[in-house]
């Protein structure tokens, strides 16, 4: 995969490939639809708030190979913004949804983006580490 | 009449109905805003989020042995299999090897586990159909002695916490082979007991067959998992593909139809009740003796996994269960992410229901045994 797309990088640590945000749509067209490859099952999309960045995790996996891989794709607090996956696997309507509930990432040409586990009127998201709500009390130290 | 707008005489056949957050047959708080005209179905939305317990952000603000019982508390019906799915994401992250017998253990109480599962999956099934108390009573009866097994084993009825990373948390009771294996032999008849009452049961097979038909792609493509994907024809069990514990260590068949509808779910867990009760038969009698944690009581209670991510995925009754854990050292996770199998199958739900009633709905909802707890988290 490194050899067709020269922004890619593979960390050896985490078992996972790390992708430009430009590069997400063609890896994605990728790893569906050549034929050796197929995956066509998204397991797992979450997100992890590292505060200096923001990781955007797929997790996908072939019945053909019965192997797994792991996307990643990096982005700035600034621009939590990434093109939607939702054409390629059908699941990640619901995934990438609460996604945005929880981290705030707007996924561009998803088809409904709004809040699925939290109320509509709900102000931030919660599983940013930066979220503050005066109701969370803190425990004594 | 003097108080209504005049759009409310106008002549229209489509209205709104709102099923839940409190109907009975949608199993927890489940909303399901339907459209509809007359009682055909034109389309449906699904509200989720009412059981909704910051469990992932609860998560990050405890230590890894504080998470535990909450994972109890995601698939209420399938405790253990919660436990065991995080318990072996924090063991990969911690790189420890489990005993033999641990293993074993483990193996046993999961498949328990699964078959009271599919009991309750297939028993408010049935329920929802409208065969009122017996059948369901039926399976909490056979049910109930699972309970008690569990119960000898630590103590508590719905909500286990049983598993340690490392192990379990004490050795089982010396009678519990004799418990299980008493068990599988008063589960075989009943399972047959239950299939001559159900399964070509005329009203059932009209109320099921050919409803909420899912096709192999539509199930690959919206993640679909567990005894829902294997009803459409795919060949896939994760105990099978990545065996974890000791399950290539037992026989055991992968039950798979081809139809895709809800006669056919309920059909794949009958029959994976049978296979769980082969592979509990077999893991009896390999139980072997020996240590059950490799952990000393400090480590398996304040475990301080390196920094590193894992994702485990094991196959709980309900389907795909995983854990997606990033550790930065410390005695707390950094994130946890519970990769829930009914939030996937319920994801499929508005793709089933192509010109049905309103009473399908039910069928095709009771056919995915969805558990809210897990969707909402």
């Amino acid at each position: 995969m490194k050899k067709i797309f020269s922004g890619i990088e593979y960390d050896e640590a985490a078992g996972s490939y790390i992708v430009p945000k430009r590069d997400l749509p063609n890896v994605c067209k990728y790893v569906k639809d050549t034929d050796d490859l197929s995956f066509d099952y998204l397991k797992c999309l979450t997100a992890v708030d590292y505060a200096e960045k923001v990781e955007v995790v797929y997790e996908l996996y072939s019945f053909k190979l019965n192997l797994g891989i792991k996307i990643k794709v990096a982005l700035m607090p600034n621009d939590l913004k990434l093109p939607s996956v939702v054409s390629f696997w059908a699941a990640a309507d619901w995934f990438e949804r609460e996604v945005y509930d929880m981290f705030g990432i707007v996924f561009e040409g998803h088809p409904d983006l709004k809040r699925i586990l939290l109320d509509d009127g709900w102000k931030g998201h919660p599983l940013r580490k930066d979220y503050t709500d005066e109701r969370i009390v803190k425990k004594p130290s | 009449m003097t108080g209504l707008k005049p759009e409310y005489f106008r002549d229209t056949d489509e209205y709104f109905l709102n099923m839940g957050p409190q109907h009975p047959s949608t199993h927890g708080v489940l909303r399901l805003e339907l459209k509809l005209d007359g009682e055909s179905l034109k389309d449906l939305t699904v509200h989720i989020g009412y059981l909704h317990r910051s469990m992932e952000k609860m998560m990050e603000n405890r230590t890894y042995m504080q998470i535990i019982p909450l994972t109890d508390r995601l698939d209420y019906l399938a405790s253990m299999s919660n436990n065991l799915a995080y318990v072996m994401t924090v063991e990969k992250l911690l790189d420890v090897a489990v005993p033999e017998r641990a293993q074993w253990i483990r193996m046993i109480i999961v498949e328990l586990q699964r078959i009271a599962s599919h009991l309750i999956g297939v028993g408010t099934f049935v329920q929802d159909l409208g065969a009122f108390g017996t059948p369901l009573l039926y399976c909490f009866r056979e049910r109930e002695k699972i309970i008690s097994i569990f119960e000898e084993v630590c103590g508590n009825r719905l909500t286990y916490s049983y598993f340690r990373f490392g192990g379990v948390a004490k050795d089982v009771p010396e009678n519990f082979t004799q418990m299980v294996s008493g068990f599988v032999r008063y589960m075989r008849p009943k399972i047959d007991d239950f299939e001559r009452l159900i399964t070509n049961n005329i009203i059932f097979l009209k109320r099921t067959k050919g409803i909420g038909v899912m096709s192999a792609e539509l199930a690959k493509s919206y993640a679909v998992s567990g005894p829902n994907i294997r009803a459409s024809g795919v060949q896939w069990d994760i105990r099978k593909s990545e065996p974890y514990l000791m399950y290539d260590k037992v026989d055991f068949d992968v039950p798979v139809y081809q139809g895709g509808d809800s006669w056919d779910r309920y059909m794949v867990r009958i029959d994976e009740i049978r296979q769980s009760l082969r592979i509990l038969e077999q893991a009896v009698a390999k139980l072997p003796a020996g240590e059950v944690n490799a952990l000393k009581a400090n480590a398996m209670r304040y475990p301080k996994p390196a920094k590193g991510e894992a994702y485990v995925r094991t196959e709980s009754p309900r389907g795909e269960l995983g854990f997606f854990i990033v550790s930065d050292g410390s005695e707390k996770p950094y994130r946890v992410k519970v990769r829930a199998p009914s939030f996937s199958n319920l994801a499929v739900l508005p793709k089933l229901l192509g010109g049905l009633k309103i009473a399908d709905i039910v069928a095709v909802c009771g056919s995915l045994d969805l558990v809210m707890g897990e969707i909402d988290r």
